[in-house]
């Protein structure tokens, strides 16, 4: 389809939002300052898993700490409609129990925090230490319970089988791994905070979040506070990104609403560094017990798989903690064909914070355990591991296709886009160059290919039956008297710039410049209910909803432009701004101006609605687009030190119709810096006793400037059929093709040493072990 | 998180700081350039009751240089070394390890002295300094007195620094022409504190071996010790180092070895 770019679909205009961001005139959460507002510093636990017996307050400090008893708020329970659940109940301040470290038991209110946290050092918390439950797989048969009335320390276990009794058949190729993956933080540049305070006359909590999903937020905290939505309005200032960490209800948030109506002062909380990598931000752990079986020349009878997932003390709100595990059974298949499958997970309960939805939920571990595992087939069968997954790849004539765990395919060219990376990435060049090597210093080459689900459903979620099912998602148009236009979404941008690709999308259909439109999102009371932004959803659903919002407006423009050219109103079209019938056009300008400031001018039968549009969307169906992308990466290894650089990193995408190409790359790129992050350097590590081991980022090492590639981007555009305009969810893929691409490129380069990494991240330390104990066999 | 409370004096003379570390001994901190113990007092893991700021006193940021040594005051920073506006002990020695240190922002308002008193086992200038044989010189509520660095660093964050005393200034021989140098460090990043260590100073009869980032004080191997094989055994022989930690160090000194010509 050919597009006259302009400011529309397709064009790379640059971020309307950077103006303020680049300038550092954003306004984030730590930069809202209310009269009379007081710091809160919370008293956390420092023991993993321990009965409380006393929490003793400060003589003198009565009345600035809180702990559990002052409280009167519900716990926070997210539940899930998957057969064999077991919800949690996450207080919002500990009372008997406290289960992981970093667990807030008391919350101290001060003029400064400063102040706060002199506070929360003085008050004294005596613990009845118990076992601690730290390692996922030794939960699953653990005596010591989390929870004790539960039976196990399970949340849920999933099983599904296909066609199995192709297992019991000896298949020429049968490789075996164990794989694991840490545990990580989620690392926005902008922590989690709250302002909350208590409007006397509209009788109304007001509550500032660093949220990506403010009316979800509303609901978890109306049902924890026993408020009435109409007494909380929530707004997501600007965030400085949030990547799944701000698409939680955390009990911080919880605590500072109470206290705010509680108080009848201002009250905020500005979560530090080390609360979140202790605390809170927890993501990602995932153990892979996985069987591929193959013929002889590589095409894939099935894959037998137990995964656990290391799902931390409690259910997070909304997403429920078996939102990794669940997952991980139904897309670990990949983009692949196979006749058989069969997969078991289980979402343990262990000592540790919950673990949270982070970029590329569940794919990341998945996509790695089984493309690391696919590369030992390939080597097996003694071909290139591209060639492996050519044959195995969905063929492109079989789309739109439905997979073996029903995963519905809507579009595209999976092998392409792997052809297309494996020649951008020059396999050949490399063999030669290994060829060559002496001494030391090895190169190897990897790649992988994936797809990622977005903008997926009501019928997905309702199966799931977590507290937060997407429904229509809304959109308000409404011109302004001077032709402008404000659009209101029920999602937050905190780094996607859907303040610059919804306004591309209005003009697509208006013809407004988009410097005169707005976009507003953010705030409960000014835009329609969404569950915000999460799973790649927005410029599917909100651009859908903005699209169908704003041809809604079309017609409206169009019957009183109808009637300012005096032609009829099927005579006359917008389009580029201006309502143009037979005889002549009138600029959509004069058609707002008109309907608000010289009403006289439109005949008594005008139509009431005005130029004001809610609007619902709908993809065609709700299993989600899928996205796709082939990563190859070529690294160099240091045998000795087991220092691994990026030499060359290409990626080539598929995102349908891209609405913002430039956007694309940066949401690319920076996944693919997360994902390098997961790959090589992210780790928080816990010992025995379930106490994090890093709680700075000296310790938690997160990849800079130094450590990512400039990545060689390559797109394909197969439109989706399912959305408005053919576009799909692209946020997530950057983070999940690295740690499969760089972890193949390492155990390339040191195939020949018989040596093969099978967990991430993979640390020099973690090479030279694995070298020393392959030099000892 | 931040910090708790404490009291703030900036001296204006290295008496006055002196007498102030005396009187408040042992509940007073010396702060420098803030990069190590600005983390620390945030983290509460320091408590004083009172910091002393000593980053501008004339007496602690001078130099000087006469034919055989080169003076640098305890408050030089990493990045005034870097850039070259000390002198140059020769083979620009100083510069280069300066110029590794962490980042710009850190390099800008760190201190050689600040380092030394930190005594983190992973910083550069424990390791590299006492492999160059430089001495520190102290002054305290006593006099002056002068520790070569080998024994200033007594283990991990401790020094021979007695109540009241300030590091005043490290003294640094200059290296003859013909001297080798070699140093290598294995950091997972720029920036990150290093997993292994090697300095690597020859010249005429010095030979010299200094292993760092070993957890407590750097390791100084001289004469024949100051081979890859006194280094494996030396290492052999070093509590609290598995395998691959043992391997790691002796590859950096491999390398640092190879790095001097040896």
């Amino acid at each position: 389809m050919q597009r006259a770019l302009g400011e529309g679909i397709g064009s790379s205009v640059p971020r309307l939002e950077d103006d303020r961001y680049l300038r550092g005139k954003g306004e984030f959460i730590a930069d809202i300052r209310l009269p009379g507002m007081r710091d809160l510093a919370f008293v956390r636990s420092p023991v993993a898993h321990a009965r409380i017996r006393a929490v003793c307050k400060p003589p003198g400090a009565e009345t600035m700490v809180f702990v559990a008893g002052d409280l009167a708020v519900q716990p926070i329970v997210a539940v899930s409609g998957l057969s064999g659940f077991k919800p949690s109940v996450q207080p919002v301040l500990a009372q008997d129990k406290v289960r992981h470290v970093g667990e807030a038991i008391a919350v101290c209110v001060a003029h400064s925090r400063a102040a706060a946290e002199d506070l929360a050092a003085s008050v004294d918390v005596e613990f009845d230490e118990l076992p601690a439950v730290v390692d996922m797989r030794a939960a699953l048969t653990s005596e010591t319970r989390l929870h004790e009335h539960w039976a196990n320390n399970v949340f849920l276990e999933t099983f599904v089988d296909v066609a199995s009794e192709r297992f019991e058949r000896p298949a020429p190729i049968v490789v075996r791994r164990r794989l694991r993956t840490a545990r990580q933080c989620m690392s926005p540049l902008e922590g989690r905070g709250v302002v909350a305070t208590w409007d006397r006359r509209l009788e109304q909590l007001l509550v500032y979040s660093s949220t990506q999903i403010p009316h979800i937020v509303r609901t978890g905290l109306a049902g924890c506070l026993g408020l009435d939505h109409g007494r909380i309005r929530v707004v997501a200032p600007d965030v400085g990104g949030g990547f799944g960490y701000k698409g939680v209800l955390l009990p911080e948030e919880v605590c500072a609403a109470w206290l705010a109506r509680k108080l009848g002062h201002p009250v905020r909380w500005i979560e530090d560094r080390r609360e979140q990598l202790t605390g809170n931000a927890n993501c990602r752990e995932h153990d892979y017990d996985i069987t591929v079986h193959a013929e002889t020349d590589g095409a894939l009878i099935g894959i037998d798989a137990v995964a656990v997932v290391d799902a931390g003390a409690y259910s997070a709100y909304p997403f429920s903690a078996c939102l990794e595990a669940a997952q991980v059974a139904s897309i670990l298949p990949g983009p692949y064909v196979m006749p058989a499958y069969r997969c078991r997970t289980f979402s343990a309960a262990t000592n540790k914070p919950p673990i949270l939805p982070y970029r590329g939920v569940a794919r990341s571990g998945v996509c790695f355990a089984l493309e690391v595992t696919l590369d030992a087939v390939a080597r097996q069968a003694g071909l290139e591991p591209h060639e492996v997954r050519l044959r195995n790849l969905v063929p492109t004539d079989a789309m739109p296709f439905d997979n073996i765990t029903a995963k519905h395919f809507d579009s595209g060219d999976y092998p392409e886009c792997l052809r297309r990376v494996v020649k951008a990435i020059d396999i050949p060049a490399v063999r030669r160059r290994q060829a060559e090597m002496i001494g030391s210093l090895r190169i190897g080459v990897g790649c992988t290919i994936f797809c990622e689900q977005g903008a997926h459903g009501t019928s997905v979620y309702a199966g799931w039956g977590i507290p937060m099912v997407p429904g229509f998602e809304q959109a308000v148009a409404r011109m302004t008297p001077d032709g402008g236009l404000e659009l209101r979404v029920g999602i937050q941008s905190h780094g996607q710039g859907l303040e610059t690709t919804l306004a591309q999308v209005a003009h697509e259909v208006l013809g407004v410049p988009i410097g005169k439109i707005r976009v507003v999102h953010g705030d409960t009371a000014l835009t329609p209910y969404s569950t915000g932004t999460w799973g790649s959803r927005c410029m599917v659903m909100a651009g859908g909803a903005v699209g169908t919002a704003c041809r809604e407006l079309a017609g409206r423009i169009a019957g009183i432009g109808a009637h300012l050219l005096q032609a009829p109103v099927e005579a006359v079209h917008v389009h580029g701004g201006m309502v143009t019938g037979p005889a002549g056009s009138v600029p959509i300008e004069e058609v707002a101006r008109t309907w608000y400031l010289r009403p006289q001018d439109l005949p008594n039968n005008a139509a009431s609605g005005g130029l004001e549009v809610t609007a619902g969307y709908k993809t065609e169906r709700d299993s989600g687009t899928f996205s796709y992308a082939a990563h190859a990466a070529v690294v160099s290894v240091d045998t000795e030190l087991g220092d691994i650089r990026i030499l060359d990193y290409a990626i080539c995408e598929d995102g349908g119709t891209l609405v913002n190409p430039m956007i694309v790359d940066g949401q690319v790129i920076g996944g693919t810096a997360q994902g390098i992050g997961t790959a090589l350097y992210e780790e928080m590590p816990y010992d025995h006793a379930g106490q994090p081991l890093g709680s700075t980022l000296a310790d938690y090492l997160l990849p800079g400037a130094t450590e990512v590639p400039e990545p060689r981007i390559e797109h394909m555009q197969t439109p989706s059929p399912l959305s408005m305009f053919g576009q799909k969810g692209i946020g997530e893929g950057g983070a999940i093709g690295p740690p499969a691409a760089l972890a193949n490129a390492v155990n390339d380069a040191l195939a020949p040493l018989g040596v093969e990494l099978t967990e991430l991240p993979i640390t020099p330390r973690r090479v030279v072990a694995a070298l020393l104990a392959r030099a000892e066999k | 998180m931040k910090a708790a409370p404490f009291e703030y004096e900036r001296p204006a003379s290295l008496t006055e700081a002196i007498s102030l570390l005396t009187v408040e001994a042992g509940t007073a901190r010396v702060l420098a350039g803030g990069q190590s113990l600005g983390p620390m007092l945030n983290l509460r893991l320091a408590q004083p009751r009172l910091l002393v700021h000593v980053d501008r006193l004339p007496e602690l940021v001078g130099v000087a240089a006469d034919a055989d040594t080169v003076t640098l005051g305890a408050c030089v920073t990493h990045a005034a070394i870097a850039d070259g506006r000390v002198p140059d002990i020769g083979g620009n020695v100083l510069a280069r390890v300066a110029d590794d240190i962490a980042y710009r922002a850190v390099r800008n308002r760190g201190t050689i002295g600040g380092s030394l008193c930190h005594a983190d086992p992973a910083a550069d200038w424990v390791t590299v300094l006492t492999a160059l044989g430089a001495i520190a010189v102290l002054q305290g509520p006593g006099g002056a007195r002068t520790v070569p660095v080998a024994e200033f660093v007594q283990g991990a964050f401790r020094t021979a620094l007695m109540p009241g005393e300030i590091l005043r200034a490290v003294r640094i021989p200059r290296l003859p022409d013909d001297a080798r140098w070699g140093y290598v460090k294995a950091c997972r990043k720029p920036g990150d504190f290093a997993h292994a260590m090697a300095a690597v100073l020859l010249f005429a009869r010095t030979r010299r071996v200094v292993i760092g980032a070993l957890g407590s004080m750097p390791l100084l191997l001289e004469r024949e010790a100051a081979s890859i094989g006194g280094v494996t055994r030396a290492l052999e022989t070093l509590d609290g180092l598995d395998h691959v930690q043992r391997h790691m160090q002796v590859t950096t000194a491999r390398r640092a070895l190879a790095e001097a010509g040896a």
